[in-house]
């Protein structure tokens, strides 16, 4: 049982980075179309929302199928957010700015949707950096709270998403109405909770 | 009257021209190998539509042009599909053969031309222009055209007249978001002030190297304002007018507060949500600086008088 579990794990870590590998190959082979700075980059933004996603979905998924084990899929999922939000940031200061640094300031300054996708990366580096058991530890109670500001990151991700765009608006609107079903369903489960532990009280004690 | 500019470019930012063409010939053996259904009249034939086209005064002679194989594939069209590569194949469905286009408004001589007899009228001339888009890329395209002030002039402007209005055709047969009426009011409309029409950088262009306008691009008629962001460009016009007052324009209608009116290329005027201080030239390798975006995208000596005691801040 273990074995297989670990092996399942194995997978997971490593399908994670089928992504990037895809996208070394269409570098290899051209296939990043007319711009492909551009495309590199938005492809990293995209994979990151989508990481996103996934991990949220892990807990509704749990709380759904009842299954206990997929705490350490979420913790991986969750890295998985960051690394790809640390390559797409990567891209921009290096692929496509190649760490001109008066250009990027100004760039920064000026262009609001880089803001937004600032706070999300903060919010998802702070979450990645107490990952560790003792930083877990430490933090008691407020780990749980730090990392609820990750429906924040999904949010400000999406906005960043939108902002930049001139026309076409399908793509962020898909990556918002899965964030608000994943934050519904969490709503939905507390709110339900919440009725049973009033109901558990006796009357009496009231 | 010769207008020149003079701004250099730096060596990294000039692809060999050599290369250019090699990479034309690759492309075109491969379309002729793959049966090429898909391939457009320039790669089908083998001599370009014209030759030899006169350099006009006013193209940017130092600029190496973007290959032609990126001008095809990176185009904004929005009356076929929201992204570039899926507008560049809907585009192909245009019907642009016959095509007329009615000059009206306030002129002695209202017309309607056949595109073919305006364009014999006319002395067709290659310029190379830089191109830059709002989104922040640029490229370097060399059209074939002629001066859209000439063409105006045959039809004798009134002295009332102070705007010239463009509209794009009206197809939504072919046209999904015409037929879905999608985001913009459509038929797409621009609209220059006269003297902007009237400046002898502003074209009508029927082409680009050397052959007729991919549709994607425009065909077969569009204009090419090179200090003004891309969406002045108007692709697949049938009808220029010639105005009093201004008129309302697609994008600015849209969206007053991020696109407006004359839309000058200027690296100062950030639009609301991204800065254009720089710009992404197309045909660059990774970790190359993006480009300092010039003031009127570098015509700034040809044409900043026109704009002489505006606030380009408010009239932007």
């Amino acid at each position: 049982m273990m074995a297989r579990i670990d092996k399942l794990w194995l997978t997971t870590l490593l399908a994670c980075l089928i992504p990037l590998a895809w996208l070394f190959f269409d570098i290899a082979f051209d296939q990043l179309g007319a711009n492909p700075i551009q495309a590199l980059h938005i492809r990293l933004g995209d994979w990151t929302l989508r990481f996103l996603c996934l991990t949220l979905a892990i807990t509704p998924v749990q709380t759904i199928t009842k299954w206990r084990g997929m705490t350490t899929y979420r913790q991986m999922l969750g890295l998985y957010t960051f690394f790809y939000a640390s390559l797409h940031l990567l891209s921009y200061l290096l692929v496509d700015h190649a760490f001109q640094w008066r250009m990027i300031g100004i760039d920064i300054i000026e262009s609001s949707y880089i803001w937004l996708g600032i706070v999300a990366y903060i919010i998802v580096f702070l979450l990645a950096i107490s990952t560790p058991k003792q930083i877990k530890k430490y933090l008691g109670k407020n780990w749980k709270k730090l990392h609820r500001f990750i429906y924040l990151a999904a949010g400000a991700g999406i906005l960043h998403y939108f902002w930049q765009l001139k026309g076409n608006l399908v793509e962020p609107l898909f990556y918002l109405i899965i964030i608000v079903l994943l934050l519904g369903f969490r709503v939905l489960v507390w709110l339900t909770n919440r009725q049973l532990s009033k109901m558990m009280i006796p009357k009496s004690r009231k | 009257m010769i207008i020149k500019t003079q701004k250099s470019i730096a060596a990294s930012e000039i692809t060999d021209p050599l290369i250019f063409k090699q990479r034309r010939q690759i492309i075109k053996s491969l379309l002729a190998i793959t049966g090429a259904g898909f391939a457009p009249a320039w790669a089908s034939e083998n001599k370009p539509m014209w030759d030899n086209l006169p350099q006009g005064d006013f193209s940017t002679h130092e600029l190496t042009p973007t290959p032609l194989e990126l001008i095809k594939n990176y185009t904004n069209y929005y009356e076929f599909a929201f992204n570039k590569e899926d507008s560049t194949d809907l585009a192909q469905h245009l019907a642009i053969d016959p095509w007329s286009v009615e000059i009206s408004g306030e002129v002695e001589k209202p017309t309607r031309f056949h595109l073919e007899d305006m364009v014999r009228q006319q002395t067709l001339e290659e310029r190379i222009y830089r191109f830059r888009c709002v989104e922040g890329w640029s490229m370097v395209v060399p059209w074939v055209g002629f001066s859209l002030a000439s063409l105006l002039k045959s039809v004798k402007p009134l002295s009332r007249a102070r705007f010239v209005k463009f509209t794009s055709v009206h197809e939504p047969e072919v046209m999904p978001n015409q037929r879905s009426n999608a985001m913009l009011t459509w038929p797409y409309t621009e609209a220059l002030r006269l003297d902007e029409a009237m400046h002898p950088l502003t074209i009508l262009a029927v082409g680009l190297y050397g052959d007729v306008l991919p549709k994607q691009n425009g065909a077969p008629l569009r204009l090419v304002v090179p200090w003004k962001y891309g969406f002045k460009s108007i692709k697949a016009i049938v009808k220029i007018e010639l105005l009093e007052k201004p008129p309302l324009t697609t994008w600015n209608q849209a969206a007053p507060h991020d696109y407006g009116f004359y839309a000058n290329v200027n690296p100062d005027v950030p639009h609301p949500r991204w800065s254009q201080n720089s710009e992404r030239q197309l045909n660059s390798r990774f970790f190359t600086p993006r480009r300092q975006t010039e003031l009127f995208n570098g015509y700034g000596e040809q044409v900043a008088s026109l704009y002489r005691d505006m606030d380009l801040r408010h009239f932007f």
